[in-house]
């Protein structure tokens, strides 16, 4: 009897806490929207879709990046820290081939399509050998050790090639081409948004739907979401998961350094150090969707993109960083799972 | 020559031994049932079999092939499949992406269908739930669904790790029935069950393991009347 009542204060208190921090939670992002609502109508509506639109945009490559880190986490548990990098190393590389690809600063219209075509495949395929070298030498052989392991040494990969990208092309910015046209579309009503964000949109878009399909549809995505579940009955089914999870690598990697092709095209400037902190926006965004789920980070990636352009656009820069690392902080917190996190039980 | 053949294998987890030069032997039409208390390594020795740990010493063998170092997918490929302790289900995955992964190895499309009819039949239950997330089904249709998996590698030896484990009476029966009909069917059978008496009376032989050492073998009528098998594992 004492022991019920016992229990019963237990589970009172903390529902109480609980139900009391969500209720502070739910306060604040209330008054954040209030604050916004009330900048937008004094901004007007042009600025609105043009914050949106830059949101959105950079949301895209968010989702492009974000999307490298959960499909690796949700099949080896691993947070990829060099995968940042990775895509910063697709802007760095797809800047030294353009030559090849006869691409230069003053190219434009549409003679650039079919040549930039060329440099993202070769920029995709680059980044993602570069990738899966880095499971094969640093992660594949600390799989039976203990977890913190592989992430030293992601964090030794990421510095690794932040360094190799240092030494290569020195601290600063470095110019990146400006292929995109720079015309506004209108969407009517006297309401206009960049080209440039829309192409971006588009190419993410049609990058992340081809990526579902393969994953819902093609035999590797299905061993990949196998060996996800479970590694043991993935290998038991005779899925070889060595090759399956190096695929992984490949395709977020792949992804990534499209991304990184992307990053270069919109802000027209990337610098060695620039996937650190792009890196983290986007592993926020990974958690915020729900680690280990791909639609997700989708989604989270758009989220934190809008959110972060509001936050500058409405308030200050200054503000953007602690507001995103605290929906970080608060999601791991209190909603683990994310936005789509798993809700069917594991086994 | 028997179609699987384990000669004196130890198997270690770390420095701990769970099995002690196991040998036992499977042949074409048999069911041959692995009985042995908790902790006794009978999934160990399924494990082993199917690559997932490798024995430090003895070998194994199937349809004469050396497959002790063999990786568990040359393994598959060769045809040994097994419905693993605990089931093991993709469990966001449908039943019918499930058995699609039992599958995995195979190319013949027609082939597979006629395994997926062939797995309706043993399993009509499978066939009402084919959409359903394996995570919701209900214990017994999850067992039905993991070894339905299993079947559709078209699988040379099916191992089973205790398909009865915590399903109801009237359930025990039924998966039993099944083992029996597809072996029927032409499907060698290794079983292992912690149900003794129900296990020995649908094998044609038996083993049983204690800690990691084989310690009676003989046919299923010959286990089930042996007194000292009687005492320790029928609980009579
Ligand atoms: N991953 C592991 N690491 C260390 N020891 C293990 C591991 N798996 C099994 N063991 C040990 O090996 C021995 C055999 O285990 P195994 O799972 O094969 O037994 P079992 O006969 O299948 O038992 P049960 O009937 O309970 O399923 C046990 O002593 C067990 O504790
Ligand atoms: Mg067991």
């Amino acid at each position: 009897m004492a022991e019920t009542v016992q229990r019963l204060r237990g589970t009172f208190f903390t529902l109480n806490v609980n139900s009391l921090l969500n209720l502070a939670g739910g306060i604040a992002v209330l008054v954040a929207i209030i604050a916004t609502l009330q900048r937008v109508f004094e901004s007007g509506g042009t600025y609105f879709f043009q914050t949106l639109g830059f949101g959105l945009a950079q949301g895209a490559i968010f989702a492009l990046v974000a999307l490298g880190y959960t499909m690796v986490y949700g099949i080896i548990e691993l947070i990829n820290f060099a995968h940042g990098d990775v895509f910063t190393l697709g802007a760095f590389f797809s800047l030294a081939m353009m030559p090849l690809f006869g691409l230069n600063p003053s190219s434009s219209g549409a003679g650039v399509i079919l040549p930039l075509l060329g440099l993202f495949v070769i920029t995709m395929l680059f980044c993602a050998l570069v990738n899966i070298t880095i499971e094969r030498v640093a992660y594949r052989p600390l799989r039976h050790a203990p977890r913190l392991a592989p992430l030293i040494t992601a964090i030794g990969m990421s510095s690794l090639l932040e360094g190799v990208m240092f030494i290569w092309r020195g601290p600063f910015n470095l110019a990146y081409p400006d292929f995109l046209p720079e015309q506004q579309l209108s969407l009517g009503g006297g309401i206009t948004i960049a080209a440039k964000a829309v192409f971006v949109i588009i190419l993410a878009l049609i990058l992340m739907v081809g990526l579902t399909f393969f994953i819902n549809r093609s035999k590797l995505g299905k061993a990949m979401r196998a060996t996800a579940q479970d590694r043991d009955a993935a290998q038991l089914m005779g899925i070889n998961i060595n090759r399956t999870i190096s695929a992984t690598f490949f395709i977020g990697a792949a992804l990534a350094g499209a991304g990184g092709i992307i990053y270069g095209l919109y802000y027209n400037s990337v610098a060695a150090f620039d996937g650190f902190a792009y890196g983290l926006y986007a592993f926020t965004a990974a958690v915020f969707g729900g680690i280990g789920n791909v639609p997700g980070a989708a989604l989270g990636g758009f989220m934190i993109g809008v959110i972060a352009a509001m936050s500058d656009g409405y308030f200050t820069v200054a503000w953007t960083r602690p507001l995103i690392f605290g929906i970080l902080i608060f999601v791991l917190v209190f909603r683990p799972t994310g936005l789509l996190g798993m809700r069917v039980p594991e086994k | 020559m028997a179609l699987l053949e384990i000669s004196g294998i130890d198997v270690f987890y770390g420095r701990v031994q769970a099995l002690h030069g196991e040998s036992l032997e499977v042949d074409q039409g048999e069911v041959v049932a692995l009985i042995g208390s908790n902790g006794a390594g009978k999934t160990t020795t399924l494990r082993t079999i199917s690559g997932l740990h490798h024995p430090v010493r003895g070998t194994i063998k199937f349809d004469g092939k050396d497959i002790t170092r063999s990786e568990p997918q040359n393994i598959v490929n060769l045809g040994i499949c097994q419905s693993p302790e605990g089931r093991r289900l993709f469990t966001r995955m449908s039943v019918l992406d499930n058995l699609r992964m039992g599958a995995y190895t195979r190319r013949n499309q027609a082939d597979i269908k006629k395994d997926m009819d062939r797995v309706f039949e043993l399993f009509p239950r499978l066939k009402e739930r084919l959409n359903q997330i394996a995570g919701t089904l209900s214990g017994g249709e999850q067992q039905m669904c993991a070894m339905g998996r299993a079947l559709m590698a078209k699988p040379k030896l099916l191992m089973l790790d205790e398909p009865s484990l915590g399903l109801a009476p009237i359930l025990v029966e039924t998966i039993f029935q099944i083992v029996r009909e597809i072996n029927a069917q032409g499907t060698p059978v290794l079983l292992v069950e912690q149900n003794a008496t129900k296990a020995l009376e649908v094998a044609h032989r038996g083993y049983v393991l204690e800690t990691g050492n084989i310690v009676h073998s003989g046919t299923g009528k010959e286990l089930l009347s042996s007194k000292e098998v009687q005492t320790a594992y029928l609980g009579m």
